[in-house]
Order: C-alpha cells, then structure tokens, then sequence
C-alpha cells in the first residue's frame, strides 16, 4: 500500500486486503494451533473463510468500488457475513469503521489513515466491550495505532510509520502471552490462559503488518 | 479422523439437506442456514430463535416445532451463526407480536445476535433477547465473558415455546425465559476431547487415565484436569458446585436433565443419573422432572453434564405442555 507515494487510492486499499487475506491464508494452521491451546480451534479457518471472501470479490469486480471507504465497507460487510464467531463482527466492525471515517474521499493520506485505524479500534472496543490488555486483537490493534500516532508527529514517512505500526502490533502481539485473559473464550480458562499468545491479536498484527506490504503491479 | 463425511468443508449444509430430506414438517433454508416450522410465521404468537454453531445437535434445529422453536440458525462447527442468518430467521418467524432471541453467552454469538437485532429492529421487528449463562465451571465476574449457556438452553427453549404457543406476549415470554435461566445451573466433564471435522485431530489431548472437570460444549478444555474416577466421584464433582452456586431445596422441585456430550452411551447416563439423583436426594432436593439423553453435544465428545433447575407449578406445567420437535416430543 505504500508503494511509491503516500496517498492511499481504492486500488492500494484493495492491495492491503489482499496482502493480508494472503498472509491470514498461510498463517492459518498457526492461527488454528493458537486457538486450540485457549478456544476452539477455528479462529484460521474462519478468518481463512472471511478473506477469502473479501478477495473473491475484488477478483470478481467489473466496476471496483472508486473509493477506498466503498472498498472497506463492502469488506466489513462481507466478513461480518462470513466470519461468525466473534472475530466476524469485531474485524467487520474495525473494517466498517475505518469506512465511515474515511468517507466519499478518493485518497487518503498517512494521516486520514491514521484517524481512521483509530476510529475502527474505538468501534471495536465498544462492539467487543474490551481493553487493551484483556488479551484481544485489541492488544496488538491499539499500540499499532499508538505508533502510527507518533511516527507521524514526529515527521516520519507513510512507510516508516506503517512499519512502525506493524513492529508495535508485534510487541503488542508477543505481550499477550503472559497475559490472563479477560474476553472471550480464552477467558473461561482462568490463569490457565497465560503462557499462551493470543489469536486475534496474531492476526490482527498480520492485517496491520500487510498495510506496510509494497502494493504489486 | 474417522467420520462419516464426504468433505469437511460441506459437514453443516450436508447435514441441513439431511434433515429437510427426514423433516417435511420443517422448511429448511440452506442459503441462509436456516431451519423454520414449515408454517411460520403464526400471526400474532411470538415467534422464538436461537442458533449457534453446530457441532451441538440436536441442540438448536432439532428443537424446531411445535411448541418450541420456531427457527434455529446453524452456524459453522462450533462458530456463531452470522447476522444475515439470524436475520433470515428473525423476518421468517415474525407473526408481528416480536421475536424471542434465546442466545448462549459465547462473545460470537451474543455479538452476532446483536448485530442482526439492530438490523430486525431498523425492519421494524420488535426483537428481545435473552442469554442462558448456566453453566457454574466459570467463575462469574466482570473480568470475564461470564459463565457459558450450556444445558439451561434446552429447558429456557422449551418453557418458553410453550408460553409463545400458550399466545403469551413478548415480555412475558422473555421474562419466563429469564427466570428459567436464573434457576438453571450446569457442570460438565469430558472424558475425551472432540474432533472438528475441518481440522482433523482432536481439540486437546486427554491420556488414557485423565479426565476434565468443567468443560464447556466446544472442545475448550475445563479448568482442572484430574485423575480418572468412578461414576460416584464424578457425580460428587459435578453436584458439589451447583448446590454451592444455589439453594434448590425452598423449590417445589427441581427438573434434573442429565445431559449426554456426543459419545457417551445412553446406559453410562442413567448410571450417572441413578448417582447424582441420590445425591441430590441426600441434599433435600426433590425432583420434579427428568430428562436423559444427548441433546446438547459436543461432536463426538465422550463425557456428560448435569443441568439443575429450580421449578415451580407453572414452570412445572409449560415443561409438561405438549412439544413436537425431531428430538423432543410428548403430550398431545
């Protein structure tokens, strides 16, 4: 999404999700192993589900949305209808967010980006009645909007903010594992939770990672 | 993985096509993943949906019927149903006196019928909810996603149709709904894991002489895992903290459902009914009505539950009232 400028198109937001929708693809025994040790053992399978879906569709697309806000829309609708579970409508909720925060716009630069990462993590929160340090997505989602923030204060590029980002969605992802957890299904497990890295914020880190990934073509 | 399947990825609709195929009685959407009462919607009855994911059967479409559910959403093994689902259902149902969600305390699925509520609501369907958290393995507390709906669910969906077919209105039946739940408590154990077909091995590994104490319905492993012991022990860690968690001896009785997790043989059920009926007993807790059998599973788990519920006349009475469903039926 990066790629070669700092504005971010409907083409480069289409990129995004299809870096991550790869990334979740390849990912996703790890992201089922991780799930088994604290769920259930489907959080892969349905994000595998969910994005593959979302790419179906930009494959499938005749007259792509013109917007990067009619892009993400479209994406939180479809894996709020294909995810389930509790990553559908928390990831659905995140993507829908950012979408209303953006608007009609045809680009965005690094800072509508950054304002509207943090609409959805806001809209997430509330939808999940979570917080940072529960042991969510939220753990790797809020320091990689922190980060964002804060590169971009202090004058850094798009790039080197996204990247940024992504090594603060991992330390916020690698955190959790001594973590209790505190939301969802995890959290029945009591003490027993810590010692294990938590999925969701697994695979949030990879969708914030893939923001960082050089559009192709 | 040995099952009976022709792939994994299909389990759910495969089965749906199943049960339409033996249940012309029921109009089986497999779109939206949808099972509805071939007559629905009954104009002014309060039509009642639950769901969840599959992997629980009969729980929830082997509830659908007269006297019960009016629609069941089936989402993927052991996932929430999705909001256009439960919407599908919801619209199905709607006979214009609102819409009973009955909903397990999952994140998933009480986010998911959430959704789809707001959704109902801006059709103009008047839609409650209620959450079945039965289950006393978890601790109760602002730190968690609270305690688990487990077997309470098949007793708050069935007293609850028999008020919806009684033509009760919609506050009353959420209401009841509630009361039941309040008066239910749940404690279940595992003697193996389960497999979900799209993964291939079991959820977790329990050796040959373990077992788990306070698991939940989706493979997730309980919170103490103890040497193998006999039926009588097992019984005694089953009832000890349901009877902590309430006092049911002040009720008029009490139905005592135990509960089967998949793989466990009808005969190792009533052996564990015959123990903690006793128990029960010694307790000063008279039971009023029993149910034994498989009816809210997890895949091909072996292990049970053991469901409580405080019951007075009424309540007494709905349970009694004649239900026809594929997997619960008596009366009339």
């Amino acid at each position: 999404m990066t790629g070669n400028g700092s504005w971010i198109d409907a083409a480069r937001a289409a990129s995004w999700l299809r870096a991550a929708a790869a990334a979740v693809h390849d990912q996703r025994d790890l992201l089922t192993e991780l799930d088994s040790a604290i769920g259930d053992a489907d959080h892969g399978l349905n994000l595998d589900r969910g994005m593959s879906a979302v790419i179906a569709q930009l494959d499938a697309d005749a007259d792509p949305p013109a917007s990067p806000g009619a892009l993400l829309k479209r994406a939180g609708m479809t894996l709020v209808s294909t995810v389930g579970g509790a990553s559908g409508p928390l990831y659905g909720t995140l993507l829908l967010r950012m979408a209303t925060s953006v608007g009609d716009a045809k680009s965005l630069d690094a800072k509508d980006f950054a304002v509207a990462l943090r609409a959805g993590l806001d809209g997430v929160r509330a939808r999940g009645k979570a917080e940072a340090g529960d042991k969510t997505l939220i753990d790797a989602l809020a320091p990689a909007c922190d980060a964002l923030d804060g590169t971009l204060a202090s004058g850094a590029s798009f790039a080197e903010a996204l990247s940024a980002a992504a090594r603060a969605a991992d330390a916020g992802r690698d955190a959790t594992v001594p973590l209790v957890a505190r939301k969802g299904r995890a959290s029945y497990l009591g003490e027993r939770s810590a010692g294990h890295q938590d999925p969701g914020a697994t695979s949030m880190a990879l969708l914030i990672a893939a923001a960082g990934t050089p559009a192709e073509g | 993985m040995k099952k009976l399947l022709n792939d994994p990825a299909t389990v759910v609709v495969d089965a749906l096509r199943g049960m339409a195929a033996a249940h012309p009685e029921l109009r089986v959407d497999l779109e939206h993943r949808v099972v509805v009462r071939a007559d629905a919607p009954s104009q002014g009855r309060v039509g009642l949906v639950s769901g969840g994911g599959s992997g629980h059967e009969p729980l929830h479409a082997g509830f659908v019927g007269p006297g019960m559910l009016d629609a069941a959403c089936a989402g993927e093994v052991f996932t929430s149903p999705v909001p256009d689902q439960i919407l599908a259902a919801t619209t199905a149902v709607d006979g214009g006196a609102g819409v009973l969600h009955i909903v397990k305390n999952y994140t998933g699925d009480v986010m998911n019928f959430e959704m789809a509520a707001e959704f109902a609501a801006d059709n103009g369907t008047e839609v409650a909810c209620v959450v079945i958290d039965d289950d006393v393995a978890v601790q109760d507390s602002t730190w968690t996603a609270g305690r688990r709906g487990v077997g309470a669910t098949l007793v708050v969906e069935k007293i609850a149709g028999a008020a919806a077919a009684q033509g009760r209105p919609l506050a009353e039946v959420a209401q009841l709904a509630r009361r039941v739940n309040d008066e239910g408590r749940s404690m279940g154990m595992a003697l193996t894991s389960c497999t979900v077909p799209a993964v291939g091995h079991p959820t977790f590994d329990l050796a040959e002489n373990q077992m788990e104490i306070g698991i939940g319905i989706h493979g997730e492993p309980g919170r103490r895992r103890v040497p193998l012991a006999s039926a009588a022990e097992v019984a005694a860690m089953l009832v000890e903290p349901i009877l902590a968690d309430r006092d049911f001896a002040g009720a008029d009785g009490v139905l005592l459902f135990v509960n089967g997790m998949g793989a466990t043989p009808l005969m190792e059920l009533y052996l564990m009914y015959d123990q903690v009926s006793a128990l029960l007993d010694r307790a000063g807790v008279r039971v009023a009505r029993s149910l034994v059998g498989s009816y809210v599973t997890s895949l091909d788990m072996a292990g049970c539950s053991v469901t409580v519920v405080g019951l007075d006349d009424r309540l007494i009475g709905l349970w009694d009232a004649p239900v026809c469903t594929p997997a619960l039926r008596w009366g009339a």
